[in-house]
């Protein structure tokens, strides 16, 4: 590269023959890191594994071996499926419902979310009308406001119209967020063209035309990335789960918490349901985990 | 001669009469379209937004000067009583320390983590999705279960964090009696869940940054930890402003982990982890089932992370502007002594 001579001029042999040593046969900035951050790196992944794996090891280990010792064993024992299972049968709760309850929110949520926050998306980013600014505005503004300012009321509102314990009471209130409609309008802005929406229109296409053919396949990676966040964030919510939804049709998270206040003596069974509600996200992670990463990246640069 | 021929253009209100009229038509349909399309397509969101959030937050505003029982309802007017009555709970109080207790504890090492591991992950590792995916893995645990694991693991008894301790002749320590003792616990459950989120915003920002600035820091001979101080920090302050921002506002509301940090899920015997949205639901919910109370506790709230969200932010942007003014200036005196010296 032609910068060893400028340094030459500047700052003297000495550095000169320094950088060049320090880039070497490595090559400057894009050289191999050494072994120590991939020790460090390595701590930080073992640490974030652990738990979940401490919990796998607890949750296949009998009450008798578990009061002895902290770590009964270093391998999953042979009681898990039989843990699962007394899991699974529990009179705590109803198991499979709650589980139908979890994907039924997640899955009716994440995709809500993904078609109203690209169809606000689209318009914020690309149309203009009468208060777009301060609309969108009002869209970020409401992102800083804590949403558990207005859980009494909703909670009124619920028990008002018969709600509480079903689960439009959970649905409903996160059939749209925020977050998404900033989201998609972040992305559109710069993922299409307003010479492909000029062309469809010249074209003859009506608005839902170009939305649907043009807008939305633009809009797909970040569709994608919107409904695997709304489906982690719903099927890990509990807070407004724990409130309207009763014993008799809860969510996991609702769930496992039920378990906690009926087997807290026994923490082997607590801890297979732990793993239990944790298994499917964990699954799901091992197959998008990729675009849930590159989700955080994307929108981080932009946020 | 043209003005008097039969009018070609569409114009003319009565030559050609089928044809232009079905043109008109359709623009004026289109200009419907044009124009209603966006109202049409945002409506969804502020629709149900309005319905479940900002009806609710100002709804609250109304509950909380309202004698507002679960089981009740709606009682009588009673101006500021829910107020002064939540004002002058020692619970409510030492909810809030709390509250800013486990914030501190969990928020202040989780930044100064995520920043190492993302300066270790902008490098030219190999496996980089393995890794990123690695650090990001518990974020996909639920709050509930990460309180449930590490209840366990900080277990006063059989814990496995005291059994390690005993094995360096520590004391076992009161993980469930202590306060300070359970904010860090829960503490290190906020830790574990968010640290490596805000690992890979970080990560974000630093790939953002010119590499020609660490080409250039390499050639002054800065080594990896001078060229984090003097061109990572400085210029990824922007991201470190959000992260704070946003860890604040979601670790002022911390109410899972210390929900389920025991099985009675009270905050402890004498309340010593209970934060302030535990206090909320155990008004409204739990020991006192009033709402009127509960809303009034949900006001102040927001009043604090308000607050906080502007002090934080005030404070953060003066820390970040210092912070570019420095390194410029070192900069200027090391490229003056450098043009003495080569003089």
């Amino acid at each position: 590269m032609s910068s060893v001579p400028v340094i030459r001029q500047t700052a003297g042999p000495r550095a000169a023959k320094a950088a060049s040593s320090r880039r070497g046969k490595t090559g400057g900035y894009n050289r191999r890191p050494g072994v120590v951050t991939y020790v460090l790196l390595g701590a930080a992944v073992l640490i974030g594994i652990g738990p979940i794996y401490y919990t796998l090891l607890l949750g296949s280990s009998d009450p008798v071996s578990l009061a002895q010792s902290p770590l009964p064993q270093l391998l999953p024992d042979a009681s898990l499926f039989d843990n699962f299972s007394k899991v699974v049968n529990s009179d705590a709760f109803d198991f499979w419902k709650a589980f139908r309850n979890s994907l039924l929110v997640s899955l009716i949520t994440a995709g809500a979310t993904v078609l109203f926050s690209t169809l606000a998306g689209f318009s914020f980013a690309k149309l203009n009308f009468r208060g777009r600014g301060p609309l969108l505005v009002f869209v970020i503004a409401t992102m800083a406001v804590p949403t558990q300012l207005g859980v009494i009321p909703l909670y009124i509102i619920m028990a008002k119209i018969g709600w509480i314990g079903t689960l439009q009471a959970v649905i409903v209130p996160a059939l749209v967020t925020a977050f998404g409609v900033f989201w998609m309008t972040q992305y559109l802005q710069e993922a299409l063209p307003y010479e492909l929406i000029e062309a469809a229109r010249v074209d003859g296409a009506s608005m839902l035309r170009t939305f649907w053919s043009i807008a939305m396949p633009a809009a797909r990676p970040a569709m994608a990335m919107l409904a695997l966040f709304t489906f982690v964030t719903q099927w890990t919510n509990f807070f407004w789960p724990s409130i309207v939804l009763n014993p008799e049709n809860p969510t996991l998270p609702v769930a496992v918490r039920l378990l906690q206040a009926n087997y807290f003596v026994d923490y082997s069974l607590v801890m297979a349901g732990v793993f239990l509600v944790t298994l499917p996200l964990i699954v799901l992670f091992i197959f998008a985990g990729r675009q849930l990463v590159a989700g955080i990246m994307a929108g981080a640069v932009k946020g | 001669m043209s003005v008097q021929s039969p009018a070609p253009t569409r114009s003319a209100p009565h030559g050609a009469p089928r044809a232009p009229r079905r043109v008109g038509f359709s623009q004026r349909l289109s200009r419907w379209d044009f124009k209603l399309s966006p109202y049409l397509y945002i409506s969804p969101f502020f629709i149900i937004f309005a319905i479940t959030g900002l009806f609710p937050l100002i709804y609250t505003a109304f509950v909380s000067v309202y004698d507002w029982k679960l089981l009740g309802g709606q009682g009588d007017f009673i101006g500021m009583q829910n107020y002064t009555d939540v004002l002058s709970q020692a619970t409510f109080w030492k909810s809030l320390r709390n509250t800013f207790s486990i914030f501190a504890l969990s928020s202040v090492p989780q930044v100064l983590v995520a920043i190492v591991l993302a300066a270790l992950l902008d490098q030219n590792l190999r496996a980089k999705t393995f890794w990123r995916m690695g650090v990001l893995l518990p974020y996909v645990v639920a709050p509930v279960a990460v309180g449930l694991i590490f209840g366990r693991m900080f277990a006063d008894q059989s814990g496995l964090i005291n059994s390690w301790l005993g094995a360096f002749g520590v004391d076992p320590i009161r993980w469930h009696v202590d306060p300070l003792a359970s904010h860090v616990a829960i503490a290190s459950m906020v830790n574990f869940r968010w640290t490596g989120y805000n690992t890979l915003i970080f990560l974000a920002a630093m790939q953002a940054v010119p590499r020609e600035l660490y080409e250039a820091a390499i050639i002054d001979g800065a080594g990896r930890v001078r060229q984090f101080f003097s061109v990572t920090v400085p210029q990824i302050r922007a991201t470190v402003i959000f992260v704070i921002l946003t860890s604040t506002i979601g670790g002022l509301q911390i109410f899972d982990e210390p929900r389920v940090f025991d099985a009675a899920g009270r905050g402890g015997a004498s309340q010593q982890w209970m934060t302030t949205t535990l206090y909320l639901y155990d008004v409204g919910w739990g020991t006192q089932r009033n709402l009127g109370r509960a809303a009034a506790v949900a006001w102040l709230l927001f009043i604090v992370v308000v607050m906080i969200g502007l002090l934080n932010f005030a404070v953060t942007n003066r820390i970040s502007s210092a912070g570019t003014g420095r390194p410029s200036r070192r900069q200027r005196r090391a490229a003056a002594r450098s043009s003495r010296r080569s003089a």
